[in-house]
């Protein structure tokens, strides 16, 4: 078969049965990428996880765009990418085609009600998550309080912006100053 | 234009996700509700769909979005928005930068992008628990019991639960509007 057709089916498939995407695809890209088509080994899928999570981007894409340039180039790339990222297109153009007559019934309505509730505790424990995740610094506390803080009392459509660009040009300024006088010692 | 404006919105929030879809709420939250496009429920009401349908959350909140505003096109547009900083990112690092684990300075900045994430999404979440339970205004009159009671058990639920996954517990929420905003209703 061919390559490009191959990876578009593969990642089609990825994108097709995992829900959430980022960390929920590991076990099927494992199953699909390192098992059965051997296009990259358990080391190489380690790292292309770290890449693609440090990085900025969906990770799912980040994923396919790093395996389908591997296996195939610049179109392999696009392949695999326009893969994992179709199912989820038909599949919500579907759902909002009728979501919002739907809403209209008083059940449904109730239903989302409760919902809402639930997915702000979801994106609660995602907050909790990344913040597990980082080096529990006194700068790390202060950025947190900082980042809240401004978020909390300013009203302004790109303060979350501006906070993210500040918090790269600190980490990589602050990194480069470090590294400097490591070596200067 | 509204395509334009969609295709740069999504670039930008595609751009400064970093370490999966839940760190783009903060922008998203600011962007499209701040714009006027979706209020913050019906963002809300995004988001479960977006979880509880297969593919990445970035993509299906894309074109939801997209689709809510400007139709097939419009989804079209902001899907391909939020994922092109992805493919131009990796295609760069996998075709000239092999050692980019190798970069540390670059890294720590991404790494410090997190940690700014942490306070932005704790932000969101405080607004939107104050939506929830008082809706727009501050009237305690207008306390809503229930809302404040799913949150709470179902945080304590995932607390004892761990595996808990996010679509179930969206279906538990759900059940507990149906029974007590609908059934029997506080």
């Amino acid at each position: 078969m061919n390559k490009k057709l191959e990876l578009f089916l593969t990642f089609f498939k990825i994108g097709a049965f995992t829900f959430g995407g980022g960390y929920a695809m590991v076990p099927l890209i494992r199953e699909e990428l390192v098992d059965k088509k051997g296009w990259i080994n358990n080391d190489e899928m380690l790292d292309m996880l770290a890449i693609a999570e440090a990085t900025p981007g969906v990770i799912a894409v980040n994923s396919a765009t790093f395996v389908g340039h591997k296996i195939g180039g610049f179109w392999g790339s696009f392949a695999a990418s326009l893969g994992v990222v179709l199912p989820s297109f038909f599949v919500i153009i579907l759902v909002a085609l009728f979501f919002e007559d739907f809403l209209k019934i008083k059940v449904i309505a109730d239903i989302f009600r409760g919902i809402r509730a639930g997915v702000t505790v979801l994106i609660f424990n995602a907050g909790l998550r990344f913040f597990k995740q980082i080096p529990k610094t006194a700068v790390n506390y202060f950025l947190i309080a900082l980042a809240f803080g401004l978020s909390v009392f300013l009203e302004f459509r790109f303060l979350s912006l501006c906070l993210l660009v500040f918090g790269f040009v600190f980490g990589l300024i602050g990194q480069l100053l470090k590294t400097g006088r490591e070596e200067r010692e | 234009m509204i395509y334009l404006e969609l295709f740069l919105v999504f670039f930008l929030v595609g751009l400064f996700t970093i370490g999966g879809g839940y760190a783009m709420i903060p922008m998203l939250q600011e962007q499209i509700v701040g714009r006027g496009w979706l209020e913050a429920e019906d963002l809300l009401n995004v988001f479960a769909i977006s979880e509880s349908t297969p593919g990445p959350f970035a993509v299906n909140t894309a074109t939801f979005v997209g689709y809510d505003l400007g139709g097939v096109l419009g989804s079209a547009v902001a899907t391909i928005g939020v994922v092109l900083p992805s493919f131009i990112i990796i295609l760069i690092i996998a075709r000239f930068i092999y050692n980019f684990l190798e970069y540390k300075s670059i890294r720590t900045g991404f790494e410090t992008v997190k940690v700014i994430v942490v306070g932005l999404i704790f932000a969101v979440v405080l607004e939107l628990i104050l939506k929830n339970v008082f809706g727009d205004g501050f009237d305690l009159k207008s306390f809503d019991f229930v809302a404040f009671g799913i949150m709470v058990s179902v945080f304590f639920l995932k607390l004892v639960f761990k595996k808990l996954s996010a679509i179930k517990i969206i279906i538990i929420s759900g059940i507990l509007g149906l029974i007590f905003y609908g059934i029997f209703p506080l």
